[in-house]
């Protein structure tokens, strides 16, 4: 008797007409103006990629310097002693 | 090779100083506008990522079964530069991402893989400076795991469903933008051959400092 009633029900609601459903937008709104907080400024971004990509450039060739610095020092002390 | 370093360093520095110019001479991309242009740095630093991958894996091939000192001194200079090139991969790669997707970060397979090379590389580096004797041939072994994700990056965009531009998008660049994105390459190119030689030149002086320490201790 429950089951039978629980399968009317799943009829009833399933004959309910598509238009009594809310129906999907056709097609998209363009707004008029976008709201401030969904703006994203793109030079913020590119000035930060370039300047990342550039201060990470200088920063290696720097330590690639300071380190080739310290080794040949190192060397040069060596093969003093050594002579 | 050697000899290119110094030229290649100043003429990268040349055209990476007048970039600039150059990048916003292009036309700005139809849908993704201004921040389409960290491409011209994006694309390079993404290539010459995997290009040392791929140098790093070879030379490792030569570790593991030749045993070769030389070929262990380019591997240890190709994944320093590995992890460098990939962290401005990974960085300029969101900041783009950001305005054309709406997001950051999406975990697709081409994103998802580069982090993983990034990550190889990190543990590379930390092995070789931490792990002890015979942490060379370990660490060989792991950067065979990173040239073997090279291709799965690269054809990631055209086999899986990705946010990501396809790899034909290079190829049918117009001319202006196609330009500019082959002279940052070139740029990018010259500066990664030269620091590749410099960091090789720094480690062939470190085991010579060495060989001159084990003499000392065996007079």
């Amino acid at each position: 008797m429950r089951l039978l009633r629980v399968m009317t029900m799943v009829l009833v609601l399933g004959t309910v007409p598509a238009t009594a459903q809310p129906q999907p937008p056709k097609g998209f709104v363009p707004a008029e103006e976008v709201p401030a907080s969904e703006q994203i400024p793109a030079i913020n971004l590119v000035a930060a990629a370039y300047g990342f990509v550039w201060i990470a450039m200088l920063g290696y060739v720097w330590s690639i310097a300071r380190r080739l610095r310290t080794v040949e020092s190192e060397l040069a002390a060596l093969e003093s002693r050594k002579r | 090779m050697r000899k290119l370093t110094t030229p290649f360093i100043v003429l990268s520095a040349m055209m990476f100083l007048s970039a600039p110019w150059i990048i916003n001479a292009t036309r700005y991309e139809s849908t993704m506008g201004l921040v389409q242009k960290v491409f011209y740095f994006h694309f390079p630093s993404a290539i010459l990522f995997m290009t040392a991958a791929v140098i790093c894996g070879i030379n490792s091939v030569r570790v593991l079964f030749w045993k070769n000192k030389q070929a262990d001194v380019w591997a240890l200079s190709a994944a320093e530069l590995g992890f460098l090139f990939g962290a401005l991969t990974l960085v300029t790669g969101p900041l783009w991402a950001r305005k054309a997707w709406g997001v950051w970060w999406v975990w697709d397979p081409r994103l998802t893989l580069s982090l993983v090379l990034w990550m190889i590389f990190g543990a590379y580096l930390l092995l070789r400076q931490y792990g002890g004797p015979g942490s060379d041939r370990l660490a060989a072994g792991m950067a065979l795991f990173g040239m073997a994700n090279v291709p799965f990056i690269y054809v990631s965009v055209n086999v899986w469903r990705t946010l990501h531009p396809m790899t034909s998008v290079v190829p049918t660049l117009p001319y202006d933008m196609g330009a500019a994105l082959w002279f940052c390459f070139t740029a990018f190119t010259m500066l990664f051959i030269a620091l590749l030689n410099l960091r090789a030149s720094l480690e062939f002086q470190r085991l010579r400092v060495e060989e001159l320490y084990l003499a000392e201790d065996e007079a």
